[in-house]
């Protein structure tokens, strides 16, 4: 697991400003690239979809992701998570193929969801948009 | 900008991760606003829409653009009717004050605890000079403003691993910043290194041009002396009497400050949108909304109205919703026209019958994230103790930035925006219930001004995506987005037409909703105009 590297890597650091980045809270900049499948879900996916997975109602919704049929498949929530749609942004562009992979495993695993079927980071790949040619600046 | 061909431009998603990476939350709101769209507003005031409006509208939406269409449309003699989520009218245009309940999605309820003639603008809070169209609403309705204080020479800009973690001024930061870099020109120049560049003319001008700019001394270099002191502050202030005489501070030389990355806590100040002056309308961003409202013919605003469907036919528009206070029966309400102000976030959740184009555009634009915290102290001692009056102090830190009231500048208490953050920040904000938000903006914005947890009364968090009546906080728009679908989504189709903050290139201000609005209802009049026929 990365975090008790990461959690070793500060406290050699531990200073009073220091102790700062031991904060279970955020992610440092530097350590998103390390951010675990959970530590996704707590840290992003939850301020919407809820601590408890179940979602939330205003005047739109956020649907849960505990007993969502629409997660049978881990193709869903992968192309959900890479490309966005309606509501929910994109978030491709902030997270690798390996950690797409560990927070649709995460949630697929979680929250009364079962599924044992496992995603892998070279799955995440055909999810991505394809590069477009790049166009003229105008 | 023409490619050079050495390069592949980057797009501005690629671009923004990468600084994403690279730097702290600070550095990508300002990224971001300076790879937005910072055009003056071209607002002019409109002649008053021609000929009688005859027939009826139905405004979906009581934020700015749904009152801008319902102040304007009722003017020109149409029977309006407004159908809004909340239970007040103004939509992001808010205000909070000792007293006011809110309650996020996931059910945290917050009441606010702040004294009276305190409050919080949770939403924007920040009119620049040129949102003409705004402003006139103001001038035209009475609105009193202020002067919103942006640049503050003497706030912080603070980053986590600079100097120690100990938070530098602005004015040193920018002194010390301009002052390298002209001494550094100054000395290619003089060495010669620009002499296939400039000509000689012109290098004496710059030479000059860089000693002013940068606070150099007569020998062009940036040193302790009076040119530098007088950018950067004096050691010792001058004074009167025999103690009277200054000393000079000592400069932070270029290469610990280009490395203490601070100077990216410089750009913000700089860019079109935050140039002086802003203002802000007195006693409460809300006062706008407000006065919309008092303008406004009739009582045309249904409160509690949830929106939960849109038809349309030959003969005009049918919109369904429930009253939130009764929500099993639902209700109908029709009219000829319909302009619909609902956030897409949330439109794109409601069946709409619009064309397949306009349908793909409602679905194509997420919501940025966004969280303030409001923070009641029971003494101004960023003033009392640290001579900062209004403006903003820049940090790395989860909170992003810290802003310091404009207004009731030398009273006792004061409301402090003590945490303001974008992306990852501001997901991670989100994610947290709204005591631990405001538990963390204390806890950071203790390592800028100590004060903070002997002096903390209390606070009020608003993370935008919690929020129920927008599910986030201003649509974010890519420019390959806008390409492909801004068009589909600015058309009017049948009779419905869309309009919000969301349908402008002013994205997040109450300018875009404004200038949107004013759009939209010039579409519907020419329509009705034409004979009604959609």
């Amino acid at each position: 697991m990365k975090m008790p590297m990461l959690f070793l890597a500060c406290l050699a650091l531990a200073g009073a400003a220091q102790a700062q980045t031991l904060d279970p809270d955020f992610i440092d900049q530097k350590d998103a690239i390390h951010a675990t499948g959970e530590q996704i879900f707590t840290h992003i996916c939850q301020g919407c979809h809820m601590p408890d997975a179940r979602g939330a109602v205003g005047a739109g919704h956020y649907p849960a992701l505990a007993n969502n049929p629409k997660l049978a498949s881990a193709a869903y929530p992968a192309a959900m998570i890479v490309n966005g749609r309606g509501g929910m942004p994109t978030f491709g562009f902030m997270l690798s193929d390996a950690q797409v992979a560990d927070v649709v495993n995460y949630i697929r695993t979680h929250f009364g969801n079962t599924y044992t079927d496992t995603l892998k980071p070279e799955d995440v790949k055909a999810f991505r948009p394809a590069v477009k040619p790049p166009t003229k600046e105008h | 900008m023409e490619n050079d061909g050495k390069t592949a431009p980057l797009t501005r998603r690629e671009l923004l991760r990468m600084i994403g990476l690279a730097g702290g939350g600070a550095v990508m709101y300002q990224a971001m606003s300076s790879l937005g769209f910072a055009a003056e507003s071209p607002y002019r005031r409109p002649a008053p829409l021609q000929g009688t409006g005859r027939g009826t509208v139905l405004v979906l939406g009581a934020g700015l653009a749904g009152l801008v269409a319902a102040y304007e449309l009722g003017k020109a003699g149409y029977k309006v009717q407004v159908l809004e989520y909340n239970a007040r009218p103004g939509g992001r245009n808010w205000t909070l004050r000792g007293g006011d309940v809110y309650t996020e999605l996931g059910g945290h309820k917050q009441v606010c605890q702040f004294d009276k003639d305190q409050y919080f603008n949770p939403g924007p809070w920040r009119l620049p000079y040129h949102h003409h169209g705004v402003l006139d609403y103001c001038r035209q309705f009475g609105v009193p403003l202020e002067p919103f204080v942006q640049v503050n020479h003497n706030a912080y800009i603070y980053g986590k691993d600079a100097f120690g973690g100990k938070p530098q001024r602005m004015r040193e930061v920018q002194a010390d910043f301009h002052g390298g870099v002209a001494e550094l020109l100054a000395k290619a120049t003089g060495k010669g290194r620009l002499d296939d560049m400039v000509s000689r003319e012109d290098r004496e001008i710059l030479l000059e041009a860089m000693r002013e700019f940068g606070g150099l001394d007569s020998d062009y270099r940036y040193a302790a002396g009076r040119a530098s002191s007088e950018h950067r502050g004096y050691a010792k202030e001058p004074g009167g009497g025999p103690d009277g005489k200054p000393e000079f501070s000592k400069p932070v030389g270029l290469s610990d400050m280009l490395n203490a990355r601070l100077w990216k806590g410089l750009g913000m100040s700089e860019l079109y949108e935050y140039q002086t002056t802003l203002m802000q309308p007195v006693g409460g961003m809300d006062a706008i909304g407000k006065a919309f409202v008092r303008e406004i013919r009739g009582d045309v605003i249904r409160y509690n109205a949830k929106v939960t469907g849109i038809a349309q036919d030959d003969h005009g528009v049918t919109v369904t919703y429930e009253d939130t206070t009764s929500p099993d029966q639902p209700r109908q309400a029709k009219a000829d026209w319909c302009v619909c102000t609902i956030p897409l976030s949330i439109l794109s959740q409601i069946p709409v019958q619009v064309s397949e184009a306009k349908a793909a555009a409602i679905a194509a634009v997420p919501y940025m994230a966004s969280a303030k915290v409001g923070l009641q102290f029971n003494r101004r001692f960023w003033e009392e103790d640290d001579a900062i009056y209004g403006g903003v102090t820049m940090t790395d830190l989860p909170i992003g930035m810290i802003s310091y009231p404009s207004h009731g500048i030398g009273t006792k208490k004061g409301v402090l925006l003590g945490s303001y953050n974008f992306f990852l920040e501001a997901y991670e904000f989100t994610a947290l219930d709204p005591a631990t938000r405001i538990r963390k903006a204390v806890e950071y914005g203790a390592l800028i001004h100590p004060q903070y947890p002997k002096a903390f009364e209390n606070g009020i968090a608003v993370a935008w995506h919690r929020s129920p009546f927008t599910l986030g906080c201003f649509g974010w728009w890519t420019d390959e987005a806008r390409e492909k679908h801004y068009a589909d989504l600015c058309s009017m189709d049948g009779r419905i037409v869309l309009a919000g903050e969301h349908a402008s290139y002013l994205p997040a201000w109450q300018e875009g909703a404004i200038l949107s609005s004013l759009s939209a209802i010039d579409a519907v009049h020419r329509r009705a105009m034409a004979g009604g026929r959609a």
